[in-house]
């Protein structure tokens, strides 16, 4: 059966530079620096990466950042916590531009 | 959880050359292959510095990653007669170190009588401790100032600091216990700053995915054991892993071998490769065979020199050391990331 999402295309993310060799390399060049080690821990990167991986809904990020979140010692209650998160702020996105429908409703209605 | 052995089950993953079939049928790249890319095959020994001890398959725990399957329903343990010729081999092997493991080694009768003979030839001894034997029974209680009074330095496996992970791994009720053993240990200063008394932690993960870095590891066990439960300890050594035995019939049935398979090989490192403890050790089975590590011990693999030579009862070093290391698919297991060995991390 064919479908849009293949688990096997995220081992080919590096193929991307295939078509674009040079935006690539910058691309994975600073990837890697992102995820290094530095104000913040690996750790809470990973956990980061996840909560983001939800709110994108990428399927290929949500496989990697779980198991990289597992590989740096994350337990089940932290990852949840950290998807809620995600949840919490594109819930709040959405609920905050109902200002925007409050002066405007305000703004037409006698 | 499952209470009895792959043996006992009489499951087809029990047995060593079902598991070496398994693992040499598939399409990976050969480990061999790996090495003759660095130049390093044949795979040739180091200077020996530890002397490991299988003294029993026997274990009061059923742990399902266990790569000894080991369990109560396992009565292979070494007998006083090998015991005493392991010593023999042990004064003239030039090992500095001589690290006891099972199973759980402290379930063997003559567990206490080896221990104290080895304590007498002036080398390092380590156990490598479960924790819940020493709550197990009453006639245990006494292990940690048993452990104190001949110089041991112990090692124990604990999944995580959290029960959930370490009880799905080892059994339910394990955390629990492994923590009221730990406090026992600090009690008599074993983990505690000063007092010299090395209490080391492993951890190993408990699913299919390698572990993380062994410094963060550590820092986090350290601050989280400390903060909730007091207690105290020297190292964390972060464990791998291999694809053999239960941990082996745990990948299969869940369907991870595969993607376990590619991600160790993946993620193969020179440096760690170089630096593996089967260059620098020997284990010797429960019956006196001589294998090059306790993973080629499960495995039937014995050390590749004349067969009269592979017992400890007629132990040869200068045999022992011109030997090539035995290797298979598992090895990745060991040469993974970080590298893995019964000290943790390699590289």
């Amino acid at each position: 059966m064919k479908t849009y999402y293949n688990p096997d295309d995220l081992k080919k993310f590096g193929n991307i530079s295939d078509f674009e060799p040079s935006l690539a390399k910058k691309f994975f060049d600073y990837y890697g620096e992102v995820f290094k080690e530095g104000a913040l821990t690996a750790r809470e990167k990973s956990l980061i990466a996840l909560a983001v991986s939800h709110a994108v809904q990428c399927p290929y990020c949500i496989d990697a950042y779980t198991q990289d979140s597992i590989e740096k010692g994350c337990d089940e209650q932290q990852m949840m916590e950290a998807v809620h998160v995600a949840a919490a702020i594109k819930g709040g996105a959405v609920l905050v531009h109902s200002v925007q429908m409050m002066n405007k409703y305000k703004e037409i209605s006698m | 959880m499952e209470t009895k052995s792959l043996l006992a089950q009489k499951h087809e993953l029990a047995s060593a050359k079902s598991q070496i079939d398994f693992l040499e049928n598939s399409d990976f790249i050969k480990f061999s292959d790996k090495l003759r890319q660095q130049n390093l095959f044949p795979f040739t020994t180091k200077a020996l510095e530890i002397f490991q001890i299988n003294v029993g398959k026997m274990c009061n725990q059923v742990c399902k990653h266990c790569h000894v399957d080991a369990g109560p329903d396992r009565k292979e343990i070494m007998t006083k007669e090998t015991m005493e010729i392991c010593l023999d081999a042990i004064r003239i092997s030039g090992a500095n170190t001589v690290d006891l493991t099972g199973g759980a080694p402290e379930m063997n009768p003559e567990f206490r009588w080896f221990v104290e003979e080895l304590s007498k030839l002036n080398k390092k001894t380590i156990v490598r401790c479960n924790l819940t034997i020493i709550v197990a029974n009453k006639k245990f209680n006494d292990l940690p100032a048993f452990f104190k009074k001949n110089n041991v330095e112990v090692v124990s496996s604990l999944p995580y600091f959290t029960a959930s992970k370490t009880d799905s791994q080892r059994g339910d009720g394990v955390f629990e216990k492994s923590i009221a053993a730990l406090k026992l240990l600090n009690e008599v200063g074993y983990g505690v700053h000063g007092t010299g008394l090395i209490l080391n932690l492993v951890y190993n993960p408990a699913g299919a995915f390698l572990p993380t870095d062994q410094n963060a590891l550590e820092k986090e066990f350290k601050t989280k054991l400390k903060s909730s439960h007091k207690i105290e300890f020297n190292n964390l050594f972060a464990i791998t892993n291999l694809p053999i035995s239960r941990f082996l019939e745990y990948l299969v049935r869940s369907g991870n071998y595969y993607s376990y398979m590619e991600k160790l090989v993946n993620a193969y490192n020179p440096i760690a490769a170089e630096n593996v403890m089967c260059r620098n050790t020997i284990s010797i089975g429960w019956d006196g065979f001589i294998y090059d590590c306790d993973f080629n011990q499960m495995l039937d693999m014995k050390i590749d020199v004349d067969s009269c030579k592979q017992h400890i009862s007629n132990f040869s070093i200068v045999e022992t050391s011109k030997r090539n290391i035995r290797i298979n698919q598992h090895c990745f297991g060991c040469s993974a990331g970080a590298g893995s060995s019964c000290g943790g991390s390699v590289s």
